[in-house]
């Protein structure tokens, strides 16, 4: 009896700090058909991702396999289980928000990383070489205009991103 | 004369110059003006929602505010900027609670996001401002029944709830924009089905997997070609060849072309003009058959 209330109470937590984000907020509508796993283009070609499955581990809060696992980050964002989604569960979005737990709570994949640095960096994700922007008059096109990189890191820094990725970088 | 403020984005100025200079060129010659405004940033795209959704939100918006103030609606030629673009724009629209917490972000840098303005991908600034019979008149050169497999690439239709841009089952703009230019959108196996490009770099494998299927359908189908949208689309079919010839000892040979490309071409642009060195797989084949 204490057993499962503590193993009910370890779900609840955890599907309830997803419930409360930004783009969880649908994940206990689920009932488990499978329209998305059967929508999956990844869950097609391989067994280590599989939408419903996702969704059924953080419902059932096994958080820490959830969070620490290559699994959320083999979503390819296509949106197609959302959009066929009978229960209307916003699955991408609920994967998105998965991924934003699990950068909070350290397990950040070194690609993100890098996609971070570049952004407080340059204010872009794919810089652009000194080459390709002398390229441009070349063949017609007109220069570049600067990017806002000093207004985006006042927003960086009021969202706590900067943050984020310093703890990363910190880390040993 | 129509003007927009265009969102250029990252990938294309950092890797596909050809696509930015067809679409102004093509735009420009059917009385669409672009404004390009300073201080854009990213666009924020999977890889910042993944990061933090209320930082992708804000740095969406605050792109957005920029074209407020210039007074413009805004228009993107990649298809991961216009989901980014528009589905923020929509969202901030209608959740007035959500609107509040990004301008409280947004006041740190001294912006403010009004709802004013709408987001558009230049397809639907073609179908809309121009219009198909407009553009069909404005043809020069038809492309000669080209069989064309269109591939619009996921963030252009979904979430459709948010982007309102086509039926997310059976979209029909791209397809009667392609036929507009006197070639034929053909149909093929999985059609809508994703590129696997936002894959590529984290799990390369299963990636060049996905990208694989779409070019054996589109082959079996008989095209002369992929027409795309987005620079990921394009980068992962263009250059996924040769990743694919070395992987799987396979040779597609299948060009890949942007609408923007070929839409230039139908009007008449040289396609010496059009930088089409930047494409991995030569188009020799496809511009022959136009003639």
């Amino acid at each position: 009896m204490e057993h499962e209330r503590t193993e009910k109470g370890r779900s609840l937590a955890f599907s309830n700090m997803v419930r409360s984000r930004l783009g969880g907020e649908t994940i206990t509508s689920c009932y488990q058909c499978g329209t998305c796993a059967s929508s999956c283009p990844v869950a097609k070609i391989t067994d280590k991702f599989n939408p419903r499955e996702v969704i059924k581990l953080s419902l059932l809060g096994e958080k820490e396999e959830v969070l620490s696992s290559d699994f959320i980050w083999l979503c390819c964002s296509c949106y197609n289980c959302q959009e066929r989604c009978p229960q209307k569960v916003e699955i991408a979005d609920v994967i998105y928000a998965l991924r934003n737990i699990a950068f909070e709570k350290g397990y950040i994949p070194n690609l993100y990383s890098e996609f971070a640095s570049a952004i407080i960096n340059d204010g872009r994700i794919a810089k652009i070489s000194k080459f390709m922007e002398q390229k441009r008059p070349a063949i017609g096109l007109p220069p570049l205009q600067p990017t806002g990189v000093e207004a985006l890191r006042k927003i960086l820094s009021a969202t706590g991103f900067d943050k984020l990725q310093k703890e990363k970088e910190e880390a040993p | 004369m129509t003007s927009y403020a265009l969102f250029l984005g990252c990938t294309i100025p950092a890797r596909q110059p050809n696509y930015e200079l067809s679409a102004r060129k093509a735009l420009a010659k059917l009385g669409i003006e672009l404004v390009d405004l300073a201080n854009m940033t990213c666009c924020a795209p999977p890889p910042v929602q993944s990061i933090d959704l209320e930082t992708s939100l804000s740095m969406a918006a605050y792109n957005i505010c920029l074209a407020e103030e210039a007074d413009l609606n805004m228009v993107t030629l990649c298809t991961g900027c216009f989901e980014s673009l528009a589905m923020t724009n929509t969202m901030l629209k209608e959740n007035e609670k959500l609107r509040e917490d990004v301008n409280r972000i947004l006041s740190k840098a001294g912006e403010e996001f009004q709802g004013s303005k709408e987001v558009k991908h230049y397809l639907q600034v073609l179908k809309d401002d121009v219009g198909v019979e407009r553009m069909k008149q404005s043809i020069s050169k038809p492309l000669n029944n080209l069989k064309v497999a269109s591939f619009s690439g996921c963030h252009l239709l979904r979430p459709s709830e948010l982007l309102k841009f086509d039926d997310p089952e059976r979209p029909r703009i791209f397809d009667d924009l392609i036929e507009a230019l006197g070639a034929k959108s053909i149909e093929y196996r999985n059609k809508l089905k994703c590129c696997g490009g936002l894959l590529r770099g984290y799990a390369d494998d299963l990636a060049l997997k996905i990208a694989r299927e779409k070019l054996v359908n589109t082959t079996k189908a008989g095209a002369d070609c992929i027409s795309t949208l987005c620079p990921f689309c394009f980068l992962t079919l263009d250059m996924g060849q040769l990743m694919i010839k070395s992987k799987f000892q396979e040779e597609y040979n299948m060009p890949v072309l942007h609408y923007a490309e070929l839409l230039s071409i139908a009007l008449g642009i040289d396609p010496k003009e059009l930088a089409l060195e930047f494409h991995k797989v030569k188009l020799y084949k496809v511009l022959n058959k136009i003639g």
